[in-house]
């Protein structure tokens, strides 16, 4: 009968975002725009380096101090570290989910074997991991300066250029920043159509943007080791 | 081998159940009469519903939204196929919402008058008036027909009607109402209202004391016989236009489930009626697997010509104007393209039989929109015709806009099917019929966009009302499965399929199909003699028995088998074949589809005979190669005064 | 001309499948697809053999039953159903691997037939109006702007024949539920039901076992009905939509 004789409540929004498909790629579009919002100004710092070591080195300790005197020192770096790594866990922790499921979804391949959608595309899953060892890297490099060449705390801009002074560091820094520029040229896009803001009249706009994000960001931070290893900054 | 050109006449159908009393009260007064089943009580009753198409899904939603527990059954792999979505014009309503002068009462002139007096007055009348119950209805459902920038809905006027009364999705129009139905019965599904079989068909009914009790089917995939019982059973199986072999139904489209009714004792009415349709693809060549249809809406701005002289074989555009024959236009100079399907049909088979037919084999007509893109511009002959105009491109690989497009008829719909009393019952008790799978409201030839309305009528409103009466006054014990005749009908089945598989013959189920339908289709296809009737029933039976001793069915019955499917189908359409071809041979008068070549005016028009044949031809079965007997049910119009058609 | 097929040969969903070569001759190129299979199945009963199961029935490109993958393609190398396919876009000599829809949501049941019944499922979790026969207000009492209705066509389009989930890395039936969800959830007949229909389709194709969306775009390519990308767009954000405001309202059993 059609009649409706009971009535249950549903799962709140966060249990029923977490546990469809949809909702997990959501959490994967949220935290990737953060992160990516986060790329941006990190990128724009970066560029601070072109101005010689002590404008650098004073905007990394200028950074520390945002928020003060309500902010202890450094606690507002401390609260975007905390965000960042949530959004890097609950990025991975459902990317790893969703591509499991999605692998058992498709358990026989073709036997005809033919290219299927972009690059940027099919190399989300393994860019995702080549961005998630670079990161722990990238944090041992220069922020906790365990593996950094010269590894002097307070002064960045000579860890930075010691750094790129060995090619094996410059070589891991421009893949990463490759597979960057690849990840987001689809993940910017793709992030929009998961929240759901793309239609037919913004898609053409949306990956404009998304090509033009890559392609900014790729070369703000392929700029840094470049122009150490030409000698542009030293 | 035995064959039949005579026949037993039996007593005349007295009684068709319709109420008496002014026609527009009828059927307010039967769902009055009938009984009504305790909500309570719905529960325990089962309804067995075969096939989901318009009429089969939208009754076993309403019936399990009433209460009832359904069990439905279709051979596709999901109910969502059934070929009533194949349907492109759109659906007839006397909303009157033009102003334009329609009404429930002129639908239902329309639709007798329409199909050549001979179909019962009080069922179109009912018919027409639950036309406008329908479109509320699937507008409720979420059905998309197509609207005006108001907001309200569109409609546009359909095959040479005077009134716009035809609603219409673009080109799928039954597409959309298909979908609105199957998602209301999926909604009875997941309920658990309905139990579904998708992959399940029906090879035999079971009538118990006299009454259908249940059906004998197949699961297509394990190859299992298993039955289901209940209290009634509603066949919601389709048209027979397979039995030609290339039609414009789906290739699985089949007959088995009435003729396997019929042989349980159901009267099987007027199977010689059947449509052809004049605007479809022609066959490309022996390959051909199927017709397929382009909307009849063509013929407003198409105009249809053949070469003046036999055999000119030229390309269409090397041929002047003055050596081409606008044949409709020359014969019927006041309707001109636009004379209804039959007679569009018959004048293209006329000039092809004279040798005048364009394209490969020379079976087809040219239907040619030069003027109409001088007359219009490209443009706008594309934005009304454009996608009809992509389909033609995709199959034949040639662009209309530049080369007339090539047309030819097909079989399209079957106006024949199970006879059903004005409560949709057949001649079994508790054996209902509905949709094209009945005789029952389009006499002797189907208007356009009327066989979606017949199906949802049926289905949403006709059958719900009546079907109670029958469940109310009857009690239903449960079925002993070990019944007699269960087993004689579990057995049959099962002997029927090892004996396909195991003639093992040299011959293909299709070969048989194809020789078949091409004996059909020139005996019994859009102009009959008496001759050639004859001929066709003197070689149905040999064929009939050829492919019983070299037809080769692989493989074994318990696995999904597509041939064993079809062979058993095969072997019902030699029946029913005949019985057509009987039909059609007994009724000595044109009517409709029905073209006799004897009964012409001296015009070369169809000439109907009121005095002999103002009747509905139902036949009982007496057994395979056995004459039938025919009953007549006596048709009889207080409402709508006969009328010979002219469209001179 | 003549051909060289290769086609997944399977006798049933526990057996285990291969690729089966076979040569066709005499196709004409007038032929579609399906009637080029019907040529070799003729054929291969005439030999004695099996001839090949495969999915059709309306063979004019609506019923969405037969659906087979060509050369690595959903439906083939042009944007229409396998039995709108014709032999025209094949050369004489040509290698054609027919393989049936790939995903864990659709079984094989035998050689290029697949069990695609979750697709039904997913539709009676919620592709539907509550509107029990005999209930409907006049056709007329609520207007629908034609744009609104023209987007609700063009979802409601969809043929469900798979080929989106065929075509998908991901196995996912997300242009499928889309489809459906936006075709009622634009309309203001699928109004009440609005939260519940995505939010109870997106359940049912997870638990269906379909993969997720990676916005390949791979799905819209291969749609005989060109129903767009975009639609799983919509679909996502209903479905945020639903997900804040479903809590706050009571559900129907």
């Amino acid at each position: 009968m059609a009649l409706a004789t009971r009535t249950v409540r549903r799962p709140s929004t966060l249990a029923t975002l977490w546990r469809s498909t949809v909702g997990k790629k959501t959490v994967m579009a949220v935290t990737g725009v953060i992160m990516l919002l986060y790329l941006v100004a990190h990128m724009l710092g970066n560029l601070k380096i072109f101005f010689g070591s002590t404008e650098f080195n004073g905007y990394a300790h200028w950074l520390r101090t945002i928020g003060e005197p309500a902010l202890h020192y450094s606690w507002f770096l401390w609260i975007v570290r905390v965000v960042l790594a949530a959004s890097v866990v609950l990025h991975a922790v459902s990317a790893y989910q969703l591509s499991r499921r999605d692998l058992a979804a498709r358990p026989t391949a073709y036997a005809h074997r033919r290219p299927r959608a972009g690059y940027a595309t099919r190399t989300m899953r393994w860019g995702g991991v080549i961005l998630g060892l670079f990161i722990v890297w990238h944090l041992l490099d220069l922020t906790t300066l365990t593996v950094n060449p010269r590894g002097e705390a307070g002064h960045p801009y000579q860890n930075v250029v010691a750094d790129f002074h060995n090619w094996y560091a410059d070589v891991v820094y421009i893949v990463a920043m490759l597979a960057l520029g690849l990840h987001i040229r689809h993940g910017f896009w793709s992030a929009a159509q998961t929240l759901g803001a793309n239609n037919a009249r913004r898609d053409r706009t949306l990956k404009f943007t998304a090509n033009a994000l890559a392609l900014v960001l790729t070369a703000g931070f392929v700029a840094v080791p470049v122009s150490v290893m030409t000698g542009v900054v030293s | 081998m035995t064959s039949y050109t005579a026949y037993l006449t039996g007593e005349p159908i007295a009684d068709t159940k319709a109420p008496a009393g002014p026609i527009e009260e009828r059927w307010d007064r039967r769902r009055f009469t009938a009984k009504l089943v305790n909500p309570a009580n719905r529960r325990k009753h089962t309804v067995i519903v075969v096939g989901t198409g318009l009429a089969g899904g939208s009754a076993g939603a309403t019936l399990a939204e009433q209460g009832y527990r359904v069990i439905q059954f279709c051979y596709q792999d999901s109910p969502r196929r059934a070929h009533s979505i194949a349907a492109q014009g759109g659906i007839n309503a006397a909303k009157n919402y033009r102003n334009d002068g329609d009404s429930i009462h002129r639908l239902f002139y329309d639709t007798v008058k329409g199909g050549d007096f001979r179909a019962r007055e009080s069922n179109v009348r009912r018919l027409a008036q639950v036309s406008v119950e329908i479109i509320d209805q699937c507008v409720a459902q979420g059905v998309p027909f197509a609207r005006e920038y108001g907001g309200l809905l569109d409609t546009r006027s359909f095959g040479g009607v005077q009134v716009s009364r035809t609603f219409y999705a673009r080109g799928q129009t039954g597409q959309q109402l298909l979908l609105g139905a199957y998602q209301a019965l999926s909604r009875q599904i997941a309920a658990g209202n309905v139990e579904m079989h998708a992959r399940t068909e029906m090879l035999d009914l079971i009538v118990i004391d006299g009454r259908a009790r249940g059906i004998v089917a197949r699961d297509l995939v394990t190859g299992e016989i298993a039955t289901y019982f209940g209290d009634a059973v509603v066949l919601a199986s389709g048209g027979y236009g397979n039995v030609f072999y290339l039609s414009t139904n789906a290739k699985n489209s089949n007959a088995t489930a009435i003729w396997r009714a019929h042989r349980r004792g159901a009267y099987f009415a007027n199977p010689c009626f059947t449509q052809i349709h004049p605007t479809c693809i022609p066959r490309s060549g022996e390959h051909q697997s199927k017709l397929t249809l382009m909307s009849e809406s063509l013929r407003n701005d198409g105009r249809i010509w053949v070469p003046r002289a036999k055999g000119d074989n030229r390309p269409p555009e090397q041929i002047p104007e003055d050596e081409r024959d606008y044949y409709l236009e020359r014969i019927y100079p006041s309707f001109g393209n636009l004379v209804p399907r039959d007679i569009a049909s018959r004048a293209a088979k006329n000039v092809c039989d004279e040798g005048r037919g364009v394209g490969p084999g020379g079976q087809g007509v040219y239907l040619d929109f030069a003027d109409a893109i001088a007359r219009m511009g490209r443009e706008k002959v594309a934005e009304k015709y454009g996608n009809l105009f992509e389909m033609y491109e995709r199959i034949t690989a040639e662009n209309p806009y530049e080369v007339p497009m090539r047309i030819y008829p097909a079989i399209h719909y079957t106006m024949g099917g199970l006879w059903v009393d004005y409560d949709l019952q057949t001649t079994v008790p508790g054996l209902f019929a509905v949709g094209e799978a009945n005789f029952s409201d389009h006499g002797a030839n189907r208007l356009g966009a009327s066989a979606l309305m017949q199906g949802l009528a049926d289905g949403y409103f006709v059958l719900p009302s009546t079907i109670n009466d029958y469940l109310a006054r009857h009690p239903h014990d449960t079925v002993d499965p070990r019944h007699p005749s269960v087993t004689e009908a579990v057995d049959g089945v099962t002997a029927r399929l090892e004996r396909l598989l195991a003639v093992d013959g040299d011959r293909t189920p299709d070969s048989f199909h194809r020789e078949l339908g091409e004996l059909l289709w020139d005996n019994c296809g859009m102009a009959r003699n008496d001759a050639g009737l004859r001929k066709a029933l003197e070689r149905i039976p040999e064929l009939r028995a050829e492919f019983w001793r070299r037809v080769k069915v692989p493989g074994s019955g318990e696995e999904l088998n597509q041939s064993l499917e079809k062979a058993n189908r095969i072997a019902d359409y030699f029946e029913l074949a005949e019985l057509m071809c009987l039909d059609a041979l007994h009724r000595e008068e044109s009517c409709g589809g029905h073209f006799r070549e004897e009964s012409q005016t001296p015009d070369g028009e169809a000439a109907r005979d009121d005095d002999r044949f103002s009747y509905a031809a139902a036949w009982e079965f007496t057994g395979t190669g056995a004459p039938p007997v025919l009953h007549k049910e006596q048709l009889v119009f207080e409402y709508v005064h006969p009328t010979q058609r002219s469209y001179a | 001309m003549r051909l060289t097929l290769r086609v997944w040969r399977q006798r049933g969903p526990e057996q285990p499948g291969a690729m089966t070569t076979y040569e066709v001759d005499g196709i004409s190129e007038d032929m579609s697809f399906l009637e080029m299979l019907d040529t070799l199945n003729e054929r291969l009963i005439l030999d004695g053999d099996e001839p090949v199961a495969f999915d059709h029935d309306c063979r004019e490109g609506i019923c969405g039953a037969c659906g087979m993958v060509i050369n690595g393609q959903a439906h083939g190398p042009e944007r229409t159903t396998t039995c709108q396919l014709h032999m025209r876009h094949f050369s004489d000599g040509d290698t054609i691997d027919i393989e049936p829809w790939r995903a864990a949501a659709f079984p094989v049941v035998k050689d290029l037939v697949v069990d695609r019944s979750a697709f039904d499922r997913i539709i009676g979790s919620g592709g539907y109006v509550t509107a029990p026969t005999g209930s409907a207000p006049e056709a007329h009492a609520t207007p629908v702007p034609k744009p609104v209705a023209d987007t609700a066509f063009e979802h409601a389009e969809c043929i469900g024949c798979g080929a989106c989930v065929a075509a998908c890395p991901n196995g996912s039936a997300m242009l499928f539920t889309s489809a459906k969800v936006v075709h009622l959830n634009v309309l203001p007949q699928g109004a009440p039901e609005r939260e519940s229909r995505v939010l109870d389709m997106v359940d049912t194709m997870d638990a269906e076992g379909f993969g997720g969306c990676t916005n390949t775009g791979e799905c819209a390519l291969a749609c005989p009905k060109g129903i767009p990308l975009q639609s799983i767009a919509t679909m996502n954000r209903e479905f945020l939509r639903a997900a804040r405001k479903a809590p706050r309202q009571a559900r129907p059993m």
